[in-house]
């Protein structure tokens, strides 16, 4: 039945030789808090005889400090490995599991039920071809259920087994049984799965684990193990045409330049017609190299290198496509995200996308639904909490090669990283290009940003003052403009009283709404330095983020970060609109420095604090940057 | 046995005489580059895959084409690969598990040389080292891994180690560091004076955090798997560190499809395990089929021992206080190499890799049972983890 069962009269060559050609399944189990799935796991290695005496031993004594099964093994503390979670008898991150039968070795992610850890319970499932959904009999298909196949539905998984468990609570009826398998298909049949297996169980008593057990004598299907050896699952990426996301450029010497990757779909040989995305270069594949040999073909999941038969510039990051059917490529798409923050998505936020190998910086630009990860209704709203699901339309700053998730979930695959705490905060699913990338052709003026510049003698930027309310920024951007003004410099300011009154009066002080607020500021700054202008914005702008976005916005040299870091006791002090007494009091909410964050400048440009100098000298510094930095030249 | 020691000397001199290189030779005449190479290294096989051979060599050497020979299905082939003799070129089979394994380790390794400004390798020398070495040679090949590799050295590991060390990186050309912690040298600190806690803590632990400081590595790949212990397999691929080297277990990052983010603050560094899905069956499985040197210790042979708390410790230098013990020569191995004083030993008579690996699927004891480290207290594992250990 299992590798340890070898006796030693075997011969172990040939044992493995025949292990050696087993194949591999992986697979997630996930549940609510007390539907067993641990105890399953723990059963199927003990099952599968894949503990050691040692191991058991371990378990016996834990079992007695912990155990919640009485007299018998618990099986469960067997996987629960963090010692938190044996101490609050919780599965909390995914786990990794290891077995193998006759027939095939398995990789299990166990997975946590709570709906605080979906985002961990997603990590499991990315990587599997199945997913056994655990019911306890006597609940039925409940919330937690159909949140867990909904994510797995979302990640691409196609065969589910519910293991429909604790059927020895219920005295093993048939009923029971039948009622929760026409429940659970009739709420999946929208949610694409190829096979649906219902199977009725007890790990705790291992009935119909690893075979069909007397104890269910109506039963007429496979057992858990059975089923799980035999079930076909692989071979979708065979079909799809070929792709190879470069990973690393291979350059040991100048006669050898090879293109290292793992196959994400379809197939290649030597002679095939290739086409290199963005570039959209074509040749032909030379060779096939690995250290074992040149292959005559590399398939799905393949780590190889290869080399082409003519010189093309290739980076980490292009994508080889078969020369007859390449990827799509936009800089636009609408996408699946599933948030894994803590802190919420904003649309119009700046985060960095990774997909196979690349990484550029992104923005969703329109939150079109929310789903309800319980009822599957969609919902709208303006931001996504840590947890939630939203389908969204996504900008990228560079145009990236992708096919849709469904189709090939190798290149339709992305996740989201903040830019200022490196965390991985979302994952994506590309559903389709919005083509809006290749219908709007930026009209090619034959007036440009230079020739307005140089008309003004001057070299246009954006000067961005950043700080507490009442630190000083409008008074500072206000000398600085009435000098340049009369050194005949063209300039324009934009604050608080101009945009807020205006082109931004339907935002209110939610930080969703500032995220907003900065991003049209941001962009309205960058057409008025296309103008050729010196733009003094005076903003507080509170987030790391949007202002790093408005500053990507505009060219590099043409953002001029000035932080006026007078600090919080003196500004207080000032209350020069009386804001922060009313804040104080309660009466204006999420005021900055108050009961909402200020995040200051790493790498400001300037640094100025109106406490230590006067506005006139601050303003003064500013102008000395300004004509040092040649921004005044001409 | 001797008929394959015959057949081994004949399929030389095929090479020497017809010019082409061994493994083509094991190629043609096994269907696989490397059968040579393991029978040399003490392997079997049975004798319908002798016969074979026999009939092929001879047509080596008659200078037919080996071609015309029937495809017989030989008994000892790898899975992976077949030639085909019209092109020369190897036609990959359905990938196995340790295909699959393969790959996915070769696709972790390239991310981190890609993503990574200062990567290094730790080596310890050990087994699963030894399969992560072979597969750096294999991600980047035909370059040399574009990272040096690091040991740190306790200088109480068993001398067999380090001469195995030296001598595989200079073959393998690699840049190899040494790293020692002198201040715990200047204490004396040994596991006899100091206690095995101690001693792993100042040694290993501290060591490799002043290492990792002093060349300012940001990524380090370790060769620890999931199968290993119960806090690992709850371990991402990429595992982050703070600046002061703590993993936290309650805040990893989701790691989604084979999409690493690799992003890290100044100051903070990435642990990666190559061979995180790889069980202990798999390394000495991919050992088999590779041909990959592992060091002798591994294999049964007569070594002085002494019993301690129940514990088989070889006698490697005479720092080891015997307090009037005297040696006993036992013909033993180890399933783990650490530190001697600490590693204990099996008895056993597996001499040969099949050996080895008979003895472990008929073992009724875990790997890690013969260190002494892992049974300080129930969660010590992740416990030092969060301290800094690998």
């Amino acid at each position: 039945m299992s590798v340890a069962a070898l006796k030693p009269s075997d011969d172990v060559i040939e044992y493995l030789a025949a292990h050696e050609k087993k194949s591999m399944l992986r697979f997630i189990t996930c549940g609510s808090v007390d539907d067993g799935k641990s105890t399953l796991i723990g059963r199927l290695l003990y099952d599968s005889k894949l503990l050691y005496d040692d191991q058991i031993s371990a378990l016996e004594s834990d079992t007695k400090k912990h155990g919640t099964q009485g007299e018998k093994i618990d099986f469960a503390l067997l996987v629960d490995g963090l010692a938190a979670e044996r101490e609050q008898g919780i599965t909390i991150d995914v786990a990794y599991r290891f077995f193998s039968t006759e027939k095939r070795k398995f990789i299990v992610a166990d997975t946590p039920g709570h709906e605080q850890y979906t985002r961990n319970m997603a990590t499991g499932a990315s990587t599997a071809d199945l997913a056994v959904i655990l019911v306890d009999a006597r609940k039925g298909v409940l919330t937690q259920t159909r949140r867990h196949s909904f994510i797995v539905s979302l990640l691409g998984i196609r065969h589910i087994v519910v293991a429909i468990n604790k059927m020895d609570l219920v005295d093993y009826s048939e009923s029971t049984f039948d009622k929760i398998e026409a429940d659970y298909r009739a709420f999946a049949k929208d949610l694409g799965f190829e096979s649906i297996t219902c199977i009725p169980m007890s790990a705790l008593e291992g009935v119909n684990i690893t075979k069909q057990s007397s104890e269910t004598g109506w039963y007429q299907g496979c057992a858990l193990l059975p089923y799980l050896e035999t079930v076909k699952v692989r071979g979708r990426l065979d079909e799809k045409p070929f792709r190879l996301p470069v990973q690393w450029v291979n350059r040991p010497n100048l006669d050898f330049r090879g293109f290292s990757g793992t196959v994400a779909s379809g197939a290649v040989r030597p002679g095939d017609e290739i086409v290199v995305l963005p570039s959209a270069k074509r040749s032909k594949v030379k060779s096939i190299v690995t250290k074992d040999g040149d292959l005559a073909e590399a398939r799905p999941d393949m780590a190889v290198t290869l080399t082409l038969e003519d010189e093309i510039d290739i980076s980490r990051g292009d994508v080889i496509c078969a020369g007859k059917a390449p990827a799509e490529q936009t800089d636009q798409f609408a996408a699946h995200l599933l948030w894994m923050g803590e802190d919420a998505l904003y649309p119009g936020r700046q985060y960095l996308l990774k997909t196979a190998n690349r990484t550029i910086p992104a923005t969703v630009t329109e939150l079109k639904h929310k789903v309800n990860v319980n009822t599957l209704e969609h919902m709208s709203g303006k931001t996504m909490a840590l947890n939630e699901v939203g389908f969204c339309n996504f900008n990228l700053a560079q145009p990236i090669a992708f096919d849709p998730y469904k189709d090939n979930p190798k290149t339709g695959s992305f996740i989201l990283i903040d830019r200022r705490t490196n965390a991985t905060i979302g994952v994506g699913m590309i559903d389709f290009s919005l083509r809006r990338a290749k219908n709007v052709h930026w009209q090619d003026l034959d007036v440009n940003k230079s020739a307005r510049a140089s008309a003004k003698h001057q070299k246009p930027c954006v000067l961005w003052f950043t700080g507490l309310s009442g630190s000083g920024k409008s008074t500072v951007a206000n000398l600085v403009e009435k000098r340049l003004h009369d050194m005949g410099r063209h300039t324009y300011t934009l604050d608080g009283d101009n945009v807020r009154h205006g082109l931004n009066k339907d935002l209110g002080f939610t930080d969703a709404d500032r995220v907003e607020n900065i991003r049209r500021v941001g962009e309205t700054a960058k057409l008025m330095v296309d103008a050729g202008l010196i733009v003094l914005v005076s903003f507080i702008s509170p987030f790391q983020s949007e202002r790093r976005m408005a500053r990507e916005v505009v060219e590099d040299g043409e953002f001029v970060e000035v932080y006026v870091s007078t600090p919080l006791e003196v500004c207080e002090q000032r209350d020069v609109k009386g804001l922060y007494a009313r804040a104080r009091r309660g009466e204006i909410k999420n005021f900055t420095g108050i009961d909402s964050g200020y995040e200051a400048p790493e790498n400001a440009e300037l640094d100025l604090n109106t406490a230590e100098m006067s506005a006139e000298d601050a303003a003064n510094r500013i102008v000395e940057y300004l004509e040092a930095n040649g921004y005044l030249a001409g | 046995m001797s008929e394959i020691t015959s057949l081994l000397a004949e399929a030389k001199a095929a090479a020497e005489t017809t010019g082409l290189s061994l493994s083509t030779v094991s190629r043609k005449l096994f269907n696989d580059g490397k059968a040579i190479a393991r029978l040399e290294a003490g392997g079997q096989c049975t004798l319908k895959t002798l016969e074979t051979a026999r009939t092929r060599l001879a047509e080596l050497q008659s200078g037919a084409s080996a071609k015309t020979a029937a495809p017989a299905a030989p008994e000892l082939e790898t899975p992976g690969l077949a030639a085909n003799d019209e092109t020369g070129l190897l036609s990959p089979a359905t990938m196995t598990h340790l295909d699959r394994l393969e790959a996915e380790s070769i696709h972790i390794m390239r991310e981190v040389a890609s993503e990574a400004e200062n990567p290094v390798m730790l080596y310890s020398v050990g087994k699963d080292s030894a399969v992560m070495l072979h597969l750096a040679m294999k991600a980047f090949y035909p370059s040399k891994p574009p990272f040096p590799v690091m040991h740190v050295d306790t200088t109480w590991k068993f001398r067999e180690m380090i001469k195995f060390r030296d001598e595989m990186t200079a073959k393998l050309g690699l840049d190899l560091i040494v790293h020692i912690n002198q201040e715990g040298v200047e204490q004396g600190v040994g596991p006899f004076t100091h206690g095995s806690q101690l001693h792993t803590d100042i040694m290993k632990t501290q060591g490799l955090k002043q290492a990792l400081d002093k060349y300012k590595f940001d990524a380090a790949f370790g060769g620890a798997r999931r199968d290993e212990e119960k806090s690992r397999a709850k371990e991402r691929i990429f595992s982050f560190r703070s600046r002061e080297h703590r993993w936290d277990p309650k805040n990893q990052r989701p790691e989604l499809w084979n999409i690493y983010n690799t992003r890290i603050n100044k100051g903070e560094s990435i642990r990666v395990f190559p061979l995180s899905n790889w069980t202990e069956l798999d390394i000495w499985q991919y050992i088999y089929r590779e041909s990959i040197p592992i060091v002798p210790l591994y294999y049964a042979a007569e070594r002085p021992v002494v019993e301690r708390d129940g514990a088989l410790i070889m006698v490697d230098d005479d720092r080891m206080p015997l307090d009037g013990a005297k040696p006993k020569l036992e013909m033993v191995r180890f399933r783990t190499l650490g530190c001697y004083p600490l590693t204990g030993a099996v008895r056993s008579t597996a001499t040969t890799l099949p050996e080895i690996i008979k003895e472990m699927l008929v073992a009724t004891t875990s790997e890690r049972q013969g260190r002494v480290i892992d049974h300080d207290q129930a969660a010590s594992m992740e416990k030092k983890k969060q301290e800094g250990y690998f």
